[in-house]
Formats: C-alpha cells, structure tokens, sequence
C-alpha cells in the first residue's frame, strides 16, 4: 500500500533486501508496469483473496511488474466504487475487484451506483453457492435436506456469512423454493463471515451452511464437513465429487463471478491494455494454480460480454428477490 | 512431541529465516505504532513480499510481524494513549498512567515481558493441547457468547471509580446505543445511517477510540497544561523493575495467561474480550489497596491485558490450525497465507505433515522471542518521545490520530465525525465521566446484540437459551457473582465487625 512510502527512511533500508527480490523475478517491458488492486472490504473476505491471488499470479507470470492493494471498506462496498469515480482521473492503474452482491447491494439501493457506472473489464471467475453439512449430518444430499425441512422447517436451520437478504440467504431460499416449499418458513442465521458460520455448524446450532464453493472447499478438505450441493450448471473438474444442483433435479444454476472494474472516463488504449492483461493471466500456469488451490472456477467474459452477463444477472436476481420478498418494487 | 518441536526448530532456525524474523519484527514494529494499522494491516502488507520464499521462510517472516504490530500497538497505547486496534484498548487504561507518572520505560518493558510471557505460556499449552482443544473451541454457541459478553459488560464495575458507579453505566449505555448505528446483521436495515453512506458500516472502532482517547486527551492537555505536565523527565527511559514488582505481576501474567489463551481458541471471541476480562477479573480479585490503583498506573493493570492479548492470540492457532477456522480477522488472513504457501490447515494437518504442523508453531513462537530481543534496547529510546516538549507533542499526536482513522477509510466525513464526537469527549472528561466504560460497551455491544439475536432466532423466539446449557447457565453465575461481590463483601465485612465487637 501507499504507506510504505510514507515510513521513515529506516523502515526502507530494511525493507530494501525483500523489494530488490522481488524486483528481481521481472524485467519484461511492454507490459503493465503497476496495477493497484482496489479491494472495497477488509482483508481477509473473499474479494481480498482474489484479488491478492490475481495479483500474485500477474506477478508471477510476469504480466505486471508491481502490484498494490488497498483495502477500503464501506458501504457495504459502496465507498471503494464512489472513490473510483470521484478519483477517476488519477486511477489509471486501478482495478476494482467486486462480484455479485454489487448487483445484489445496488437494487437493493444499499449504495446509489451500479456496474453501468464503472468501466467493466473482465469477470475472471466464477465462485458457486454450495450448501454444507457436518460430516456426522443425516443429511446426504440435497433432497435429505428438503425432506427435513418439509417435516419441520425449524429443524433445518441454515447458516450464512452475510446478512438476511444476501446471496448465502436467497439461494437456500431459492433451493427450498423449487423443491416446492415455502422458503419463507426458513430460518436464516447470520453469521459475521464464513469462517463464524461453519463454526456454527460445527458447534451444532445450525443443521446447513449457504456459502460460497471456494470457502467450503477448505474447509471439506479440512474433513470435518461435507458439501451436498454446488450451484455450477455441471461438477466442476477441481471438486469432481459434489454433486450439482441440478443433477439432484433441482434446476438452479448460479455463478458468483468475480471481476474487475476500472475508472471511468479511462483511455482507450489503457483499457485495451488492462483487458489484454487479465485475458493474458487467464491462460497462464500461474493463474491455473491460484485458482486449483481455492477452487476457483473460471469464468473469463471481458468488456462487453460482461457488461452484457451482469445485465442478465441482474433480471434474473432482480425476479427472484422480489418472488421471495427481499426487494419491495 | 518433543521430537516434533526439535523438528520444527530444525526446520526453523537457518541464518535466512532468522534474519528474516529480524525484518519482521522492525517492520511489524513500525507499522503497528502508527494508529490505525494494526496486525492484519501489517501481514496483508508483508503477504506478496513473501510469495516465493519456502513457507517456512514466508510463516516465520510473517510471525515476526504479527508480534511486531501488537508489541507497536501497545507502545502507541502506552505512550499517547491511541490504541490502534481493539485488543491493546485494555493497555492503554494503565499503562498511559504510568507513562504520563514518568515510568514509560518501565510501562513498555513491562508490556513487552508480559506479552513474551504470555505468548510462550500459551505457545506451551497450544504444542501441549492443541489436538485436544478443538472441541473445547466447539462447546461455545451464540448463546454462550452472549453470555461471555454480558460477563464482560458486568465488569464494567472494574472501570469504574469509587462512587461513580452511575457515571460508568451511563457511558457503557452510551457506547452500546453507539454500536448499534449501521447495518443491522440480522433483518440486513439500516438503523441510524440518516441516509448516508458513511454510516452504512457503522462507526469504525478506531474512529471512536482516536478521538476518545487520544484525541480529547491532546486537547485536554491543552485546556489543563498543569494537571498534564507532571512527568519528570529523567526516569523516563529508566527499565528496571523491582524485585517487589516482579513477584507482584508474576501470578499476574500466569493467570492472565491461562485466561486469555482459553478465549483466545474459541472462534466468536478473541484477543478483545481476553484483554478485557483479563483486566476485570485482576481488578476484582486485587486487594483494596492494590485495587484503587487500576486506572491510575497499576502494573497488575497493565500486565493483565498485555499477557492476555498475545496469549489469546496464539490461542487463535487452535481453531485455525486444527479446525481450519479463522476466528478473528488476523487469522482469516493467515489463513489466506498458509494456503498459499499450500499447507491445508485442518485436523489432518497434524497427522499427515507433522513438520508443517510444528513449523508453523515453532516460526510462530521465534517470532515473539526475537521481539523481545530486538525491542528491549530500543525501548529507552522510543520511550524518549515523551521527552518532547508538550507544544510539538501535542499536535503531533494530533496529526497521527487524524491521520490513522484518514489512512484507514480515506473518507473525510470520518474525520468530521471524529472532531465531533471528540469534543463531545472532552466535555464529558471536564465533567469527569470515564471513557473507557464507553469504548467497552462500543467494542462488546456488536458482538452482544449479533449473538442474542442469533440465539433467539436459534430458539424460536423463546428467551428459554438461557438456561438450557451449562456453559450459559456458569457464565450468568459468574456474572452475577460479579455483579454482586461488591454486596457480599460489604455484608461480609460488617459481619466480621460485629462478630469481632
């Protein structure tokens, strides 16, 4: 971040051996020289790891020379996007990464902006929902869950990391809804991030937890949970046991992209450049191995292509938020 | 088990990976003194330097700054009174006293040895326990949450001096109504955000703590030249401790220890709470003679929370290393460096690559014994910034605290905010209410209200949580015990007047 910059003059000497090795891995020109990653939350979430595995790679594969981070939450996201726009001009090496609750958070009116007010680059993966079990759970798949749920809604409580409304809570709700349940009968219990609610599983005061794949995957490959249930339209290669949604006949499909944004208002030709870098990162081993590790699955669309996935992202979560009551209009 | 630590210690102690513990521990120093940037600042820094070293070299480079930043964020609590994360807020109730009495040096050595100790007392338990305390970090639900932070609300009373008992409770209410702006967790509305942005994530804890604490602490010192300038100049860099000292905060730090590792290990709680119960329950047991002193520069009080606070931060390694669960934000981003490196945390760790598991604690544990090292000598010397004279200290602290909360969010309302509510401080200080009864309630009251009401979701509606497990049902004893020893010893002491007369 940019306070390096600021320390004194002795935090430098001693930071100099750690940056002269960095240094050392890339000296390619004609490419981008810095990229500053804008990350809208604290570190630690999902949007910092992706960022920070993006950067990582770019740096790897020699895509960009320097990479910096800057974490600025609030808003629920909303501050970072209105600080790339106020600061427009002076961003021109800045990608924001976001994702799905951007389009969540803006119908819902939580901050007044949407993706049509960034520039969009590219989406560079694709986190699905996925619902978790303890291992012990009588629960083995989905339909186990439903059967629960049509016995005792309130023997099926459900865990999420995010707060009632989020995309943790609607795509269980969405799941129980095409199961041909009421998913307002479900209980939804927040918890503050994902590692607090699989401790909630864990503890047995929740029966599910709605999260997102890469989360889980940890934490089943930790062997203490099971996952039943993967949003991805068929399995995914990284995780080839879960079984989807869709072959239990529950006809749901979902993808939590991540992506990037830069300013608007940026040159034409830095935006051809930041758009050929991340389709140059896609292709690379580097990017491969950051995305196995956390079980990322790819999901490249850039420019307009994107532009044109979020606006069918947003009808369709638009609909059902509002057949599940979450949004009012 | 020994042989897993000596493996560990192989693996750990090269010339390369102690010069780079050295690097950390500067860097995590430095950075963690400057309000605002705490440990998970500092680590999520250091994290790209390390990609591509050996993830023994990265761990140990990274435990170097972890301990770094908490030792720097108790220095800049000690020193002017402006924690710069929640878990050193607990610091700064004794150790700003004691600064101000003339006794820097000592009040940072004395942190820096609490915190040693408490960090080597908790690495002993984790290599000790750690495969065993996985399901201790399982037995708490929200419910018990809820209740471990009513505990430590209750213990407000240890904030409190003598007589003002209404004034603290009054401020602890202040700071609960004050957590409760932002983004309710549980129906996802905004409460007290007057539709703006700014307050969709409520106010920021170190937005409270600057301009409570050091803020209105610099402006105070301004109305009031005299009552401030008292230090004496010469004792400053003085770290000798007493022989009195060291047998008197010795049971201290075990029981403090002990305490803020066993909360350290249950995900929902934290270095926050350790500190803060850690303090309480010193200042509950202290004799009354001792007891009056907390608040105004006890030794005890300053090395309760230090103690606490690392040793429920290697506490943290237990959920996290065995479970795979990251507690509390520093964690998460540990967490996010360990599978970096490619070490999968989880019960299986410890069974499939015992070298990794031990390594990670052995890197974990070099990294507190070379801060102590490495800090000790220099503590004369950062303890020397009280020497300046207050008309440059003052606005130098003032600069640091804006700057801090500035660097944090980069949103100028904030440092309105600031302005405001430490105005607001200052008068409340003229009129002599406590603070810090304020800043506990703030920190405890998120963590209250989400747990209740996940608790009451979890029971349908019905208050019946409270009594349907034992750990709940201990905790509302203890609290209660708390709550009404004051009344017990009173009537135990007329009795034993009576009986004597």
């Amino acid at each position: 971040m940019n306070d390096i910059k600021e320390s004194p003059v002795r935090m430098r000497n001693l930071l100099y051996l750690l940056v002269a090795a960095m240094v050392c891995f890339s000296s390619d020109a004609e490419i981008m020289t810095k990229t500053h990653f804008l990350i809208p939350a604290g570190p630690g979430g999902g949007w910092d790891g992706t960022a920070r595995g993006v950067g990582e790679a770019l740096v790897k594969s020699n895509l960009v020379l320097n990479v910096t981070f800057e974490n600025l939450s609030g808003g629920g996201g909303g501050r970072a996007i209105a600080k790339l726009i106020e600061t427009a001009d002076r961003q021109q090496n800045t990608l924001l990464i976001n994702s799905t609750p951007m389009v969540v958070r803006s119908l819902q009116k939580i901050f007044p902006q949407s993706f049509r007010d960034l520039e969009p680059i590219a989406s560079v993966i694709a986190d699905y929902s996925c619902f978790v079990v303890t291992r012990d759970s009588p629960i083995k798949n989905f339909s186990d869950a439903i059967k629960q749920f049509r016995q005792d809604p309130r023997s099926l409580k459900a865990a999420g990391g995010s707060v009632r409304g989020s995309t943790d809570h609607f795509i269980l709700a969405r799941a129980i809804e095409l199961a041909g349940e009421n998913p307002r009968k479900l209980i939804y219990v927040p918890y503050d991030g994902g590692g607090k609610a699989l401790a909630g599983i864990l503890t047995g005061e929740t029966q599910i937890l709605s999260t997102g794949l890469s989360e889980a995957l940890d934490m089943a490959r930790a062997g203490e949970v099971n996952i039943i249930a993967v949003t991805a339209s068929e399995r995914i290669p990284e995780a080839i046991d879960i079984p989807t949604l869709s072959e239990q006949g529950f006809d749901l499909v979902f993808a939590n992209w991540r992506g990037f944004f830069a300013a608007p208002g940026l040159p034409a030709s830095q935006y051809r450049l930041m758009k050929q870098t991340i389709a140059a990162l896609v292709l690379t081993p580097e990017f491969e191995q950051v995305r196995q590790r956390n079980g990322w699955a790819l999901l490249h669309n850039e420019g307009d292509a994107f532009y044109r996935f979020l606006e069918q992202q947003e009808l369709e979560i638009a609909t059902l938020m509002r057949k599940l009551g979450f949004l009012r209009s | 088990m020994l042989d897993g630590v000596l493996l560990g210690l192989g693996t750990v102690l090269t010339l390369n990976n102690l010069m780079l513990v050295l690097a950390g521990c500067a860097v995590g120093t430095l950075i963690g003194m400057l309000p605002g940037l705490g440990p998970i600042s500092a680590i999520a820094l250091m994290i790209p330097v390390t990609y591509g070293f050996e993830p023994v070299s990265g761990m140990i480079l990274l435990a170097g700054v972890y301990y770094g930043a908490i030792f720097g964020g108790s220095t800049s609590s000690i020193l002017i009174n402006a924690p710069g994360v929640a878990g050193t807020v607990a610091t700064a109730f004794d150790g700003y006293p004691l600064a101000k009495q003339g006794s820097a040096g000592k009040a940072l050595a004395i942190a820096a040895y609490s915190s040693f100790a408490g960090g080597t007392l908790a690495a002993i338990l984790l290599i000790l326990l750690a495969p065993y305390l996985a399901s201790l970090s399982l037995g708490f639900q929200s419910a018990d949450y809820f209740m471990l932070m009513v505990l430590g609300l209750s213990l407000v009373s240890a904030f409190s001096a003598q007589g003002e008992y209404l004034k603290a409770l009054m401020m602890t209410f202040f700071g609960l109504m004050l957590s409760t702006v932002g983004t309710d967790l549980s129906a996802g509305v905004q409460r007290f955000t007057f539709g703006r942005m700014d307050l969709i994530d409520g106010i920021s804890f170190l937005l409270l703590a600057m301009a409570t604490f050091a803020l209105s602490e610099a402006l105070m010192m301004i109305l009031k030249p005299a009552a401030a300038d008292v230090s004496p100049i010469p004792t400053t860099s003085s770290l000798k401790l007493s022989k009195g000292e060291v047998r008197e905060i010795t049971p201290v730090i075990s029981r403090s220890s002990l305490l803020g590792f066993l909360v350290g290990t249950l995900p929902g709680a934290g270095a926050t709470i350790a500190s803060f119960l850690a303090y309480g329950m010193e200042r509950n047991i202290a004799i009354d003679k001792k007891r009056t002193k907390f608040g105004h520069g006890s030794i005890r009080g300053l090395a309760a929370p230090e103690s606490a606070n690392n040793a429920a931060c290697t506490g943290s390694f237990v959920p996290l290393l065995t479970l795979g669960i990251p507690g509390s934000g520093t964690t998460a981003v540990l967490l996010g460096a360990l599978i970096a490196y490619g070490i999968q945390p989880g019960p299986r760790l410890f069974v499939d690559e015992p070298e990794i598991f031990w390594a990670v604690i052995v890197s974990m544990y070099v990294g507190n014994v070379f801060l102590l090292i490495l800090n000790l000598p220099l503590i004369p010397y950062i303890a020397r910034l009280l020497v300046i004279p207050k008309p440059y200290l003052i606005p130098i602290i003032m600069f640091f605290s804006i700057m801090g909360v500035y660097l944090v969010s980069f949103n100028t309302f904030d440092i309105q905010m600031m302005l405001l509510i430490a105005t607001i401080a200052l008068f409340l200080r003229l009129l002599e209410f406590p603070l810090a009864p304020l800043l506990l309630g703030f920190i405890l009251g998120g963590m209250l209200e989400d747990n209740l009401r996940r608790a009451i979701i979890l029971a349908d509606g019905q208050l019946d949580f409270l009594w349907q497990r034992p750990v709940t049902v201990i905790l509302i004893l203890l609290t209660l015990v708390v709550l009404f020893s004051p009344v017990f010893k009173c009537i135990i002491r007329r009795f034993h007047s009576r009986y004597r007369s």
